[in-house]
């Protein structure tokens, strides 16, 4: 394992890069050894991600060295970088969903048959992928199409490619940000052993729950600076939380009771198509968060946007505030005041191309007519406010969404939905892929909101969160509801147990 | 904004160059007959403007050109209905045109191309078999509603220039000042967002497929009135590929979500001057085509190198940020 007189695989030192009005970096240093777990964490801004494509080539650095076993190297182009070999596998993966997991291990690089004149040596393909599959442990057919593949074995083939072009240093971003929690598993069994043949895995993630079981050293960015470095007997929560934020938390993860009043939204027997048969029901409360637990897929998200009337109209009843609701599409969910804030805000919560005003009253502007003409002057003023409020940092109204970080892109979201006055809040993984400070202004809000006797619903795999945010929990399971935990009940063994579907937890059946 | 003025300065610079190279081309003669067909042509473009910031296609708008302007002249001068039903029943016709584009584009989710391409191939056809493959016109009658398009205003300004204007005004209010144009741009940036967003996103396509026939039947009828003669199984042929150049041109993108109607109309104008700047400056008219494929194809190079050098910045931007 890592050993600090041991010679690094890898060492940057005094690297500084700037960026047009920002020191993205600024005369940062770090080490990474063969067959070591680091992890390099931060909030959004802090320059972790600049680092890793300072190092993977991505961006090269204004100035510092950078050197590989010793030997000074400078590192202009990722092909340079796979070369000397380390590799960086996005929290997006790059790879060609419509061909097969061969063809993808090998893209541009295949081996060729006749002394090369283009034609494609399949068998080489075939053997070499089932090699390198069977190497990981990867139980898949080197002929799948990727596309048919879960998100946990596509980042496996990520990997498996990244291996077969001898990566000696993997650099994983977020890599659990869409895995379930038996492939977040799956994939830490495969970390330990990449290490245990030598490789340096460099991990960088927003979940500190994970970088504390997976990590050998954790190195923590703030502001494009060194903040700090923890040895792995030294990795605790609250450590990492104050180097990344420069500040102790204590607070930051305490549960404050709501008052919970009259029962606002009650689903009864909902069957979403593509879900279980076994229909759904549940209700939440004025005042109320409800944290809605379960792994990926288990079918929290099409459960909130069925609600939300995206799929069309449903079987079942939904009632706002006793009165039984016709909910159709979007619009009629709006009327009814619900809202729903979606789990991926690049794709479905922004027009990320339009201005931030443009963005949070898109869903309003029918509010703000006369005789079908936005009141420009008003639509601005909500805008101005609804930035204000909730802490947008944008220096105008006309920024382009998409130039925001993303907690800001989130607050703008919130805002857009919240400015809709809704009497319940359907909010999917509302803080996914923010950095800390951003997370708890979000807290902060969920919190406001409930005290203003609003409902909310809260999906998230984050467990701390959920831990954190809940008056009762709702946990799925296989398309199904699994079970409900109160808050006396709640913990992560218990949500686990119900979300997995093996635990006999006692299901606390009381609604009120 | 920028890029529409953008566009029109490129227009005026051509304008200005063809100009000075030969002065001819200045003449008043020559520049009213350029706003007619600047006129006449950039109604077709605001209508596949309106589709192409859908991130949709139209290429049926020729064979309906074809199909209304065989249709207006036969009811009025082979059926002799009065003026005014003959418009409306073309007007209606187009609106059901565009209606079930819309609806099979998004209900069924066809593919835009197709659905209009088969229109491309079905207006055509049909206008054969209802003319007889006869000519249509006017002949010497109706003089006073061929002044919608002959008529000049100030005894420069002709017809069309005038209504592509009137109507241009319309769809700029239309697409910047009303709710349903902010919805049609956002569907057509991301459709998704916009759907979740509560915007009935089926409604507003079909609302801009319908707004795209309708300008291209009434286009018919105009180009109908211009000309007085017209062959069922030719007029309008390639007229949908003048409109969408012209949008294009105009800073629309075909990957939707935006355009200006300014920069359409002016698009439109561009297509016209270098036509007639292809026939002033002694390029061998058939060359025609391959100068206006040339120019916009420089145009949209330009046009996706200045995004490029744009997203650079904002990725240097937002590499900070992450």
């Amino acid at each position: 394992m890592q050993n600090a007189d041991a010679n690094p695989f890898l060492e940057a030192t005094g690297i500084h890069k700037h960026f047009p009005g920002v020191h993205a970096l600024n005369n940062v240093n770090a080490v990474f050894h063969a067959g070591e777990v680091v992890a390099v964490i931060g909030e959004n801004g802090a320059g972790k991600s600049t680092l890793m494509k300072v190092i993977a080539g991505v961006h090269p650095p204004d100035a510092g060295s950078i050197t590989i076993e010793g030997e000074s190297v400078t590192i202009p182009t990722v092909a340079k970088a796979t070369e000397l070999g380390i590799a960086f596998i996005h929290q997006e993966l790059n790879l060609s969903d419509n061909l097969s997991v061969g063809a993808n291990i090998f893209l541009g690089r295949e081996p060729r048959k006749f002394g090369g004149i283009g034609i494609i040596d399949q068998k080489a393909i075939r053997r070499d992928t089932r090699a390198i599959l069977d190497q990981l442990e990867m139980d898949c057919n080197p002929e799948t199409t990727v596309r048919e593949l879960s998100i946990g074995h596509q980042q496996m083939v990520e990997i498996a490619k990244a291996l077969s072009q001898n990566a000696r240093m993997i650099i994983m971003d977020e890599p659990t940000s869409s895995l379930t929690q038996h492939e977040t598993d799956r994939l830490f069994n495969l970390i330990r052993s990449l290490k245990s043949r030598g490789v340096c895995i460099v991990y960088i993630s927003h979940r500190l729950m994970e970088v504390g079981q997976i990590s050998d050293r954790v190195i923590v960015l703030r502001d494009g600076e060194n903040s700090g470095e923890l040895e792995r007997r030294e990795i605790d929560h609250e450590r990492m939380v104050s180097l990344m934020v420069g500040r102790s938390l204590t607070q930051f993860y305490q549960h404050k009771e709501h008052q919970v009043g009259a029962p606002v939204l009650e689903v009864s027997d909902v069957v979403v198509p593509g879900l279980s048969e076994q229909p759904i029901s549940f209700t939440l409360h004025a005042g109320e968060v409800v944290g809605m637990a379960g792994l990926v897929g288990a079918g929290r998200t099409e459960l909130a946007q069925a609600i939300f009337g995206v799929d069309g109209e449903i079987s079942g009843t939904i009632k706002v505030n006793g009165e039984t609701v016709d909910i159709s599409n979007p619009r009629d969910a709006i009327n009814a005041g619900i809202a729903l804030v979606p789990e991926d805000r690049r794709d479905y919560g922004l027009i990320t191309e339009f201005a931030v005003r443009d963005n949070i009253s898109l869903s309003a502007l029918d509010r703000y007519q006369t005789g079908k003409f936005v009141r420009q002057k008003e639509v601005a003023d909500l805008a101005t406010e609804a930035v204000d409020e909730f802490n947008v940092k944008a220096t105008s109204i006309e920024n382009e969404v998409g130039l925001l970080s993303g907690g800001n892109q989130q607050k703008v979201v919130l805002a857009k939905w919240i400015s809709l006055k809704p009497k319940v809040l359907l909010l999917d993984e509302p803080t996914r892929g923010i950095d800390v400070g951003s997370k708890s202004e979000i807290y902060q809000l969920i919190e406001q909101l409930a005290g203003q006797g609003v409902a909310i619903l809260a999906i998230s795999s984050d467990l701390e969160e959920i831990l954190r945010i809940s008056d009762r929990v709702l946990v799925m399971h296989d398309g199904a509801m699994a079970g409900e935990l109160g808050r006396d009940m709640l913990s992560e063994e218990a949500v686990m147990g119900l979300a997995t579907g093996s635990g006999n937890q006692p299901i606390n059946q009381a609604n009120e | 904004m920028k890029k529409t003025l953008g566009i029109f300065l490129l227009l005026a610079a051509i304008f200005l160059i063809t100009g000075i190279i030969e002065p001819r081309f200045l003449r008043v003669g020559n520049l009213t007959n350029m706003a007619r067909w600047t006129g006449l042509y950039g109604i077709l473009a605001i209508g596949a403007g309106f589709v192409i910031i859908t991130s949709g296609i139209d290429l049926s708008i020729g064979s309906l050109i074809g199909l209304t302007g065989s249709l207006f002249p036969l009811f009025l001068v082979g059926v002799g209905l009065p003026i005014g039903v003959g418009f409306a029943f073309v007007i209606l016709l187009a609106l059901t045109i565009g209606f079930t584009h819309g609806l099979l584009i998004t209900k069924l989710k066809l593919q835009p191309f197709i659905v209009t391409l088969c229109g491309l191939f079905i207006y055509r056809g049909v206008a054969r078999y209802i003319t007889g493959e006869i000519n249509q016109g006017f002949g010497t009658d109706f003089q006073g509603l061929r002044l919608l398009v002959k008529y000049r205003v100030f005894d420069v300004i002709p017809m069309p220039f005038v209504i592509v204007l009137l109507l241009g005004g319309i769809a700029a209010l239309f697409l910047n000042k009303t709710i349903y144009g902010r919805y049609l741009l956002a569907l057509g940036r991301n459709e998704k967002a916009a759907r979740f967003s509560g915007i009935n996103t089926d409604r507003m396509v079909i609302c801009a497929y319908m707004i795209c026939s309708v300008l291209a039947g009434f286009g018919g009828m105009l180009f109908a009135l211009d000309q007085n003669s017209v062959q069922p199984s030719t007029f309008g042929n390639f007229y949908e590929l003048y409109a969408i150049a012209g949008a294009v041109l105009g800073g629309c993108s075909l990957r939707g979500g935006e355009g200006t109607i300014g920069g359409i109309i002016c698009g439109a104008a561009m297509v016209e001057v270098i036509k007639n700047a292809v026939f002033f400056l002694n390029v061998a008219t058939e060359s025609e085509f391959t100068v206006i494929g040339c120019v916009i194809l420089i145009g949209v190079t330009v046009d996706e190198f200045i995004k490029r050098f744009a997203a650079k910045r904002r990725a240097r931007q937002h590499a900070t940020g992450a």
